[in-house]
């Protein structure tokens, strides 16, 4: 196991306080990804995977815990760093897409070019999810995938060092929803992104190089998949 | 059915409780409407109800008139005058007045009351004491506020000069009277109560010293139901013309009268103007706010139909919102405004005299203004509620579809180019809801336009100061004789001590007619070369009489339709009303009155009975002043003084308050206009794109650069609104201006750039302040939740 360790994390917990009810969402998990890898977490709704994906992204902090990127620890980071540590090496990808409406494909993606350091240009983002095309619609004029698609784009568009994404293709049909699997592997094979992809479907995970089983707030199992499929190979 | 509905209040409820701020800044809109119709048709009708029971009770006549000398007889001839109801024949006498404590002298009016009854018409409100006895010298009442000015009671005396005699006065009473509601001294703009006073003799006692013994030199009339005003003042004048009768005149140019009509002419502007701005206000804020409400509620208002609530209980559920919020701001408007009405008529009592202050607070100023206002709310709630109930439940249960956006013409692409995608995103918003954007813009424009209207008041003044005070009236003290004095009088005048320079002038009532349009005013004779009372054309350039013919204000001359080289009849009053024809030879600026010029060698050529001065003005050394006023009021030719310093003192003093009160009480309006638009705008936004700003926030994008998402939107809608504020605020000035101009003054229409400047300031500042609250919020933008729920 050659691969360079992204990031490191150790006994992670967060505890939610909602009126007088505690909510236990982590409670020790610890893993590590590996640049260039896709890893995939599966678990059933409420095991505390997009608690874990949160913190990692810099989206929320941790009760307790470490998280390690690149040697960094950012589970002390206040939230100037945090919003840093986002802006440039940082991809997310959420379920509803949540492009900006007012704003085409190309601007969209353009929103990030415009505060990056090393940025690609909004029409090879766009090209590299297949949507050269369709670059000056706005989000009201493009279909589900096609949607999600810009929001990958605009994901990678910064040539982020991680590309995290809850349940991408939750909103969207099998057809549509390997679509959007092609352009992540995609972006994995040509860039070497490391991703975290957060899904209920189970089968995803024969895309992946690993597989983080979560439960009640901890990571159960982990798996490293040896024979990993084309998205188009997956059965849905 | 009925625990279902109140199920729903409970929702009406806790939505409430969650919208209350902007609930509240509605609120206190519809107050301002409701609180201004109170406040100007309450006070509207409570000066109109306490000036007619007070003309009514006590006698205020109808026509006025005076003569120089006209024997009692003549009085019982008009008394059988038809259309006569009663008359009061008496003497008037001008006195000038040495008050201890003061060096100046004061100016007195003296009038003749029955010897043994009360007067019929014009009749005293006795405030303290009783009236003078017949039989006693020099006994009188003396104006009730002249009295608290100086501490004079019931007993205490004054000197003064009466006709030429030196009297002290005793003083029995203090009184008002329905003559003197609104009383200036001569050459005052404003009332000075330590300068002037109006004192009421018996009969018996001012004849004999004016020696006007079965005769009187001033006639009230008041007429039966139905009957014509302009016989009767006709009649008058035929009867009055062989004794100087110098022609009557009605109501309207009675100044006390004619004040209170200036005064309630504005009030009635007000109400017509003001309420309606906040009627419109509170109607958009309602339908942007409930829009909003309905927008978010959409998957409940599906829910609720698919659960078999009708479309009436859904509609009713959120017009009961708009009615709490409509109702709550009626209850603060009514509040506000019967207290800012009752101050506001209690400022009223202080600045003129009345007896007594009928409130007129009747139920259907209440009515009115809770109904418009609760109708324009719900006008404003209509087309929100109307897509709420249309909506079929299947489709309200799904999201929205996104809203759609459109590409701009060459000119928007090659901007948004220009700028970065967090600007792009603000514009296109703004674009995209080209209507609640312009009512937006209208909105905080109007905050502005109030305020320029309030601000503009204090530049027109300042220039209504320096073109009467330092422009034309320059003189120190202008010394006016009665009656009117040989040209020796003047050299006289001039050989007091500490008098620099002197000026006389001639003043002589006339009728002035140009074919069928005729006006009764006061021609004034100047001498050449001006130095002191100058006159003014119309770009405010000092100009000199011609030698010859008529000289007319702008206002004048359109009363009598008259331009350059019209011939003008002149009627002349004091001289047997004989006629002379004169050209018009210059039309002139005039803020006060109705005045006419000549020069005075020509008036005096046309005067059957030769040169005459009415009074002189001068520049007095004011190292000598007590000297000159101890002179002054030893000199039996002269009956009163006006002091310039003085009375622009008064003059500023009284405006200054009212301008300070009136300018406060707009700040405050147009403040709550601001507050109430930015805020809910800035809120509405801030809901609608929550998604947005969150996306942005995880994107990468800092919280300050997620503000400025909404801080450009918002502060392209406040900068729009200033120049259109400005224009209107223009043409309402311009309207106010219009609605001032009557023929006792004109205001200049002059609006600084201070004006524009400072309501410019005050509607940004409060702008700023309630965008900073709602800015706060993004702080608080939950970037998971939002991102893991569906809109």
């Amino acid at each position: 196991m050659g691969a360079k360790v992204v990031f490191k994390i150790e006994n992670l917990t967060k505890t939610y306080h909602t009126g007088d009810v505690d909510i236990h969402a982590l409670h020790g998990a610890s893993a590590t990804l590996y640049e260039d890898e896709i890893t995939v977490m599966l678990g059933p709704s409420g095991s505390g995977k997009s608690t874990f994906l949160n913190i990692i992204g810099g989206l929320d902090t941790a009760t307790s815990g470490q998280v390690l990127f690149k040697n960094t620890d950012i589970s002390h980071a206040d939230e100037y760093e945090l919003t840093r540590f986002r802006r440039h090496h940082v991809g997310f990808v959420f379920q509803f897409y949540n492009l900006i409406p007012s704003l085409t494909a190309r601007e969209n993606v353009s929103l990030v070019t415009e505060i990056s350091i090393n940025p690609f240009s909004p029409e090879d983002a766009l090209s590299m999810v297949g949507l050269e095309d369709r670059m000056d619609h706005f989000p009201a004029q493009l279909s589900g995938g096609e949607q999600q698609r810009v929001a990958i784009a605009r994901a990678i568009a910064k040539n982020p060092a991680v590309l995290l994404c809850d349940e991408p293709t939750g909103a969207l049909d099998s057809k549509t929803g390997r679509l959007v699997l092609e352009a992540l592997t995609r972006i994995n094979d040509d860039l070497g992104t490391t991703i975290a992809i957060i899904s209920h479907n189970a089968s995803i995970q024969q895309l992946a190089h690993r597989t983080f089983y979560f439960a009640d707030g901890e990571i159960i199992r982990e798996e490293i998949n040896d024979r990993r499929l084309a998205p188009a190979e997956i059965e849905w | 059915m009925v625990t279902l509905m109140k199920t729903l209040n409970i929702k009406l409820l806790r939505d409430f409780k969650r919208l209350w701020p902007q609930a509240l800044a509605i609120s206190l809109v519809v107050a301002c409407g409701v609180a201004t119709l109170i406040l100007s048709v309450g006070t509207y009708r409570s000066l109109e109800e306490t000036r007619r029971t007070y003309y009514e009770r006590y006698g205020f006549a109808s026509i006025f008139a005076t003569a120089t000398r006209a024997p009692s007889s003549i009085s019982r001839k008009i008394g059988r005058i038809p259309g006569v109801m009663s008359f009061e024949a008496r003497v008037v006498e001008p006195a000038l007045l040495d008050i201890p404590g003061m060096i100046e002298p004061a100016a007195g009016q003296v009038i003749s009351i029955p010897d043994r009854k009360a007067p019929t018409l014009n009749r005293l409100y006795l405030q303290a004491g009783r009236l003078p006895d017949p039989d006693k010298r020099n006994e009188v009442v003396v104006s009730a506020n002249f009295a608290r000015e100086h501490g004079f009671q019931s007993g205490s005396t004054f000197a003064g000069t009466l006709a030429g005699r030196r009297i002290t006065f005793q003083i029995t009473g203090l009184a008002l009277s329905p003559e003197f509601i609104y009383a200036t001294g001569p050459g005052d703009l404003v009332p000075d109560n330590r300068r002037f006073a109006v004192i009421w003799m018996r009969q018996k006692q001012l004849s004999a010293l004016t020696d006007l013994d079965g005769a009187f030199n001033s006639i009230s009339v008041s007429l039966l139901p139905g009957a014509s005003q302009e016989a009767v003042i006709d009649a008058l004048d035929k009867n009055l013309a062989p004794y100087g009768g110098t022609g009557a005149y009605g109501r309207k140019d009675q100044i006390s009268h004619a004040f209170l009509d200036s005064e309630l002419q504005q009030l009635s502007a007000m109400a017509r103007v003001i309420p309606p701005i906040f009627l419109f206000v509170s109607a958009f804020l309602v339908n942007m706010v409930l829009s909003r409400l309905i927008a978010l509620e959409r998957e409940q208002i599906g829910l609720l139909k698919a659960l078999g609530y009708g479309r009436w209980t859904i509609a009713s559920h959120y017009m009961k919102l708009v009615l709490v919020i409509a109702i709550i701001g009626v209850v603060i408007g009514f509040g506000a405004g019967t207290w800012l009405g009752n101050g506001l008529t209690v400022l009223y009592a202080d600045f003129f005299n009345f007896p007594f202050l009928i409130f007129q607070r009747n139920v259907d100023v209440y009515l009115l203004a809770a109904g418009v206002s609760v109708a324009a709310a719900a006008l404003g709630g209509l087309r929100s509620v109307h897509s709420a109930i249309r909506l079929p439940a299947a489709a309200a249960m799904r999201p929205a579809a996104p809203p759609l956006y459109r590409r701009e013409s060459s000119v928007g692409r090659f901007f948004s180019t220009m700028v970065s995608q967090l600007t792009v995103m603000s514009f296109r918003h703004l674009v995209r809801w080209p209507l609640r954007s312009g009512f937006a813009i209208l909105g905080s424009s109007l905050a502005v336009a109030l305020l320029v209207t309030a601000m503009f008041t204090s530049g027109s003044v300042d220039s209504l100061i320096d073109t009467i005070y330092f422009r034309t009236e320059r003189q120190d003290a202008g010394i006016i004789f009665n009656p009117a004095q040989s040209t020796s009088a003047v050299f006289a005048a001039r050989q007091l001590p500490g008098v620099l320079s002197a000026e006389p002038y001639r003043t002589m009532k006339v009728e002035l007619s140009n074919g069928h349009f005729n006006r009764r005013l006061v021609i004034i004779g100047k001498p050449k070369n001006m130095r002191l009372s100058r006159i003014l054309n119309l770009d405010l350039v000092p100009v000199n009489l011609p030698p010859s013919g008529l000289v007319l204000s702008q206002r004048v001359a359109q009363q009598l339709n008259a331009k350059r080289g019209d011939v003008i009849t002149i009627k002349l009053l004091e001289e047997g009303w004989h006629e002379a024809r004169v050209p018009v030879v210059d039309i002139i600026q005039s803020y006060l009155g109705l005045n006419a010029y000549m020069d005075i060698t020509a008036l005096d050529r046309i005067s059957r009975i030769g040169p005459r001065r009415s009074g002189i003005n001068v520049e007095l050394d004011s190292a000598k002043l007590e000297e000159i006023y101890s002179a002054i009021k030893s000199l039996p030719a002269v009956t009163s003084i006006t002091l310039q310093a003085s009375s622009l003192k008064k003059f500023r003093e009284t405006v200054e308050k009212n301008i300070s009160i009136m300018t406060t009480v707009y700040v405050v309006l147009a403040v709550i206009i601001a507050f109430g638009v930015v805020y809910n705008s800035a809120r509405v936004q801030l809901s609608e794109r929550a998604r947005e700003l969150a996306s942005l926030r995880v994107l990468g994008f800092t919280r300050n650069e997620v503000s400025m998402v909404l801080v450009v939107e918002l502060a392209v809608v406040a900068l729009l609104a200033q120049p259109l504020g400005w224009l209107l605020g223009y043409g309402f000035s311009w309207a106010v201006i219009r609605g001032f101009q009557n023929d006792l003054f004109r205001l200049p229409f002059v609006v600084e750039t201070s004006a524009y400047g400072w309501s410019s300031i005050t509607v940004l500042s409060a702008s700023i302040f309630s965008s900073l609250i709602v800015l706060a919020r993004v702080r608080h933008l939950d970037m998971v939740r939002v991102l893991k729920t569906k809109e």
